[in-house]
């Protein structure tokens, strides 16, 4: 499948909605990071009994 | 007639937290694996391959996330309704779990949904936001989240937290075919759906994969996610459970 744009600077100006485009996914990445880094801390959190219960299944 | 109580033996199995334990730390890497590399060739497709819409410009290319998001945040609501059911039907330990696991990425997907909308809405609307149908249908699902999320932090014991919780995600499940329907039942300034079960879509071929991509990259990463929390929420939860203190004391 041939790539649509022409140069970085055109994929980047999404055709003068680049503020919308960016500004959409780059929220979008950040909201996904946030739920995924909380997750990892609230794994850590728990982190001594996550790794009893793991060693409860491997026995 | 032994398959079926087979397979229903095993659900109640796996219905029971210990066992779903291991099970959802087997499962959770492939589905976040998979959420990766589809949202990876969603991403490819949509943004870089697909072609500019001849009436919206490029800032259609938000679809491609605010679609698969609004999908998503109705379906996770249904799917913590589903689960009320079970709860408050059966009493069911883990299906309580999972309604309370499904409700953070429930709420992110409605966020990134409304605002997305509003990025799409402003250049091709001319408005961030209007009180019509189906946004305001879809930030009261917002609000029914955070709701949810709210009150399960706020009671103290687990099982009235529990059932409030599920009482909250079944009324509030009224809400999702309004949302839904709302572009059909009322004049509104939203589109109606440009994908639909019934007819051909109305799109090009490039932007309705990219989309549909997008859609399952979000699918698995929600599973990932879930399974990841439920079990996060099944040792704080059964940290006095004797399949928990046995597997202490051999330390």
């Amino acid at each position: 499948m041939p790539v649509f744009w022409t140069s970085v600077g055109d994929f980047l100006a999404m055709g003068g909605y680049g503020v919308y485009v960016w500004g959409a996914y780059g929220v979008t990445t950040l909201a996904v990071l946030a739920e995924v880094m909380a997750l990892r801390g609230r794994a850590r959190r728990s982190g001594p009994l996550t790794r009893r219960a793991d060693e409860a299944h491997r026995s | 007639m032994a398959t079926s109580t087979a397979a229903r033996s095993m659900l109640f199995r796996y219905a029971s937290p210990a066992t779903f334990y291991p099970l959802a730390g087997r499962l959770w890497p492939w589905f976040a694996a998979a959420a990766v590399v589809l949202a990876l060739a969603g991403l490819a497709i949509g943004l870089l391959v697909a072609p500019t819409d001849a009436t919206q410009g490029d800032a259609y290319r938000i679809i491609f996330i605010h679609v698969p998001a609004a999908w998503m945040s109705m379906f996770i609501y249904l799917v913590m309704a589903f689960y009320a059911v079970l709860t408050l039907g059966f009493n069911t330990r883990l299906s309580a779990m999972m309604m309370r696991s499904l409700a953070p990425t429930g709420a992110m997907f409605t966020f990134v949904a409304l605002w997305t909308g509003a990025l799409w809405g402003k250049p091709t609307w001319g408005t961030w936001w209007v009180w019509d149908a189906r946004l305001t249908s879809e930030l009261i699902l917002f609000f029914l989240y955070l709701g949810f999320i709210a009150l399960q932090s706020a009671i103290d014991d687990t099982r009235r937290a529990d059932r409030a919780g599920a009482l909250v995600a079944l009324v509030g499940a009224v809400n999702v075919p309004i949302i839904y329907f709302s572009v059909k039942w009322w004049n509104t300034l939203h589109q109606g759906a440009s994908v639909s079960l019934t007819r051909a879509p109305s799109m090009a071929r490039d932007m309705l994969l990219g989309m549909l991509l997008m859609a399952i990259a979000c699918w698995m990463y929600s599973i990932a996610v879930a399974l990841v929390r439920v079990r996060a929420l099944i040792v704080e939860r059964e940290r006095d459970a004797a399949w928990l203190r046995e597997a202490g004391a051999a330390d």
